[in-house]
């Protein structure tokens, strides 16, 4: 069985006890994406407060989500990654995590990208299957989407009509 | 209006098969293929798309072998023997439903076949053609749709409605999946225009009791449509006992290629409707300031046509009657009575849809406690059993039943016993897999 590459024990953990999981208070965005081709879906909020030199850290991320284990699982292990980080680092490591869903499942990418991705990195053997992948990448799209939106509310001069969630 | 018929827990039984399941194999090429490290393709998605045997792929090969043209243009040789196979092409599916060949109409699809008609509809109220304005739709009219509508006859009417300001209206389900229709003659009234509705659901499996809405349609004066996307490929349909006025179909559904439907409609319906899509062969004569068009079926048929898929499409039609239609069903329906005895034998597993064969035919949809559809499919796949998973283009469906998605097996030609214990064990697989084999309860 290939089966095993894909549902690492890691995922499987995350998918039967999340982290992070409940929607709270504050937040600066809300987002929900969900996945058309099979119903997935993740509600997600981000908190973002400026540190002392004024850079926007990710406090809190907050989500209610259904949908398969990867998509569960992807959410939790993201937030365990990018809570506390700055909203820049946060979303490189949205973009590692989007060049390990592309490789195919090749293991050298996975090996490079350990130190930036934790646990994480356990997703690389859903990389081999294409149908998956969307699942994978669902939380970290509305992280994306979500700090874009908190930011440009923060800087309304920057971008023109903040759609509300 | 409906009961729930329970069945004797008594074993799941196999009953001698209609079809030559072995026989009817050899023919399909991809069938001896391997999934995912040599196993054996068990395939058991023909609800979403069929497998094609040889003599469909031949007959396509041969076309473009030995007299490919455009139809219909030119006065060459190839062009008449294309036009010749094309037109054959027509009649042979026609007759398949009983219908003359000039109530035939080839579309994409079914789900283009479907468009046609609602844009029809909407284009009627400014047809300048006096004749194309019978079926107008327009504000105060209503279209009326069924809960349990593949989004491909929903989402059109939706649309349909946007356009014109005409209401949509449906009827819901009850708890064993069939359509309520208690509140039939409230919801088809004299705003009715059109009715469209599904014969056979492709999530639920449920065959839906036509009679009943065509009568009251006919009361009051509405048009009826069709979906046969899952019902003529699986059952017999006779046009001339439908009572419909429109009935749609997907030829890569019933053997045949991709690319290639049908929208049937007696020819009076056909004949007041305007065109939808534009252009070369569909128009009688062309000035700068304005055009005629043709008679059906080539009013509806704008460009060249998908020329050998529809003579593909007359080839797996001629498979399937040498098979025998009522063979076809017989043998779904014995497989479908298997296949809901043996899932309802594994603790965890509920079938979302009828739990019978009572007005059911060969598509299967289920949910199994504690393991996510997409997370089932990926094992089954593991272990070379293709379903579909998700919410199958039904998803008011899914959500009716209060649940995110299902699983789904699909039944044709090819399936055997052998089939479906291969889905039985992979279930059980994966509730091992995923650690939730629920205590077995007798």
């Amino acid at each position: 069985m290939q089966l095993e590459s894909m549902y690492q024990e890691i995922i499987l953990d995350h998918y039967r006890n999340p982290h992070g999981r409940g929607l709270r208070e504050p937040f600066e965005a809300e987002v929900h994406h969900v996945n058309p081709t099979c119903g997935d879906e993740v509600t997600l909020r981000v908190h973002i407060e400026n540190d002392t030199a004024g850079d926007p850290i990710l406090s809190d991320v907050s989500y209610e989500g259904m949908g398969c284990s990867i998509s569960q699982a992807s959410v939790s292990a993201m937030y365990d990654l990018v809570v506390g980080k700055p909203v820049p680092e946060a979303l490189e490591t949205g973009e590692h995590f989007m060049t390990l869903m592309q490789s195919k499942g090749d293991a050298s990418v996975a090996e490079k990208l350990e130190d930036e991705l934790e646990d994480a990195v356990a997703f690389a053997g859903v990389s081999k299957y294409p149908a998956r992948i969307k699942c994978a990448l669902m939380s970290w799209m509305a992280l994306k989407d979500a700090s874009a939106r908190a930011l440009s509310a923060a800087h309304p001069t920057t971008t023109p009509g903040g759609a509300e969630a | 209006m409906t009961q729930t018929v329970s069945r004797p827990a008594a074993g799941a039984q196999k009953q001698p098969l209609p079809l030559d399941v072995e026989a009817i194999r050899a023919d399909f090429p991809i069938l001896s293929r391997t999934i995912r490290d040599g196993k054996r393709l068990v395939y058991l998605d023909s609800g979403a798309t069929s497998q094609k045997p040889r003599s469909v792929l031949d007959a396509e090969r041969d076309f473009y072998e030995t007299c490919n043209a455009a139809p219909h243009r030119g006065a060459h040789q190839l062009a008449e023997e294309a036009t010749g196979r094309y037109e054959a092409a027509r009649a042979t599916i026609g007759a398949f439903i009983g219908a003359p060949a000039e109530e035939v109409v080839f579309t994409r699809n079914s789900t283009e076949a479907i468009n046609l008609v609602a844009y029809a509809l909407s284009n009627a109220a400014t047809a300048r053609d006096e004749r194309f304005r019978r079926y107008a739709v327009g504000q105060g009219d209503e279209i009326v749709v069924t809960e349990m509508e593949h989004h491909a006859n929903l989402v059109p009417w939706q649309q349909l409605c946007e356009r014109t300001g005409a209401t949509l209206r449906w009827l819901g389900l009850t708890d064993d999946g069939r359509l309520d229709l208690a509140d039939l003659a409230t919801v088809v009234n004299e705003r009715t225009k059109l009715v469209a509705v599904t014969q056979q659901s492709n999530i639920l499996g449920t065959i839906n009791p036509l009679d009943g809405i065509v009568a009251r349609a006919r009361e009051v004066g509405a048009l009826v449509l069709v979906d046969g996307a899952q019902s003529v490929p699986h059952q017999p349909v006779d046009v001339t006992t439908l009572g419909a006025d429109l009935l749609v179909f997907s030829g890569h559904k019933m053997l045949g290629p991709t690319g290639v439907g049908v929208l049937w409609g007696r020819y009076e319906v056909l004949d007041a409707l305007p065109p939808f899509l534009t252009g070369g062969s569909m128009i009688e004569v062309v000035r700068m300031e304005g055009s005629t068009f043709m008679p059906p079926p080539q009013r509806f048929e704008a460009g060249v046509p998908m020329t050998a898929q529809v003579i593909g499409l007359a080839a797996a039609v001629e498979y399937l009657q040498r098979l025998g239609m009522d063979r076809v069903q017989a043998h779904e329906e014995a497989l479908t009575a298997y296949a809901l005895e043996e899932l309802a034998g594994i603790p965890g597993v509920a079938v979302i849809g009828p739990p019978d064969t009572v007005a059911r035919g060969g598509a299967v949809s289920f949910t199994v406690e504690g393991i996510h559809p997409h997370d089932l499919g990926q094992v089954l796949d593991d272990l070379g059993v293709e379903v579909r998973v998700g919410h199958h283009c039904a998803w008011p469906v899914v959500r009716r039943y209060g649940v995110p998605a299902t699983t789904r097996a699909t039944f044709y030609v090819h399936t055997g016993y052998d089939d479906i214990d291969a889905l039985v064990d992979a279930v059980r697989k994966a509730q091992e897999f995923f650690g939730v084999v629920p205590d077995e309860v007798s």
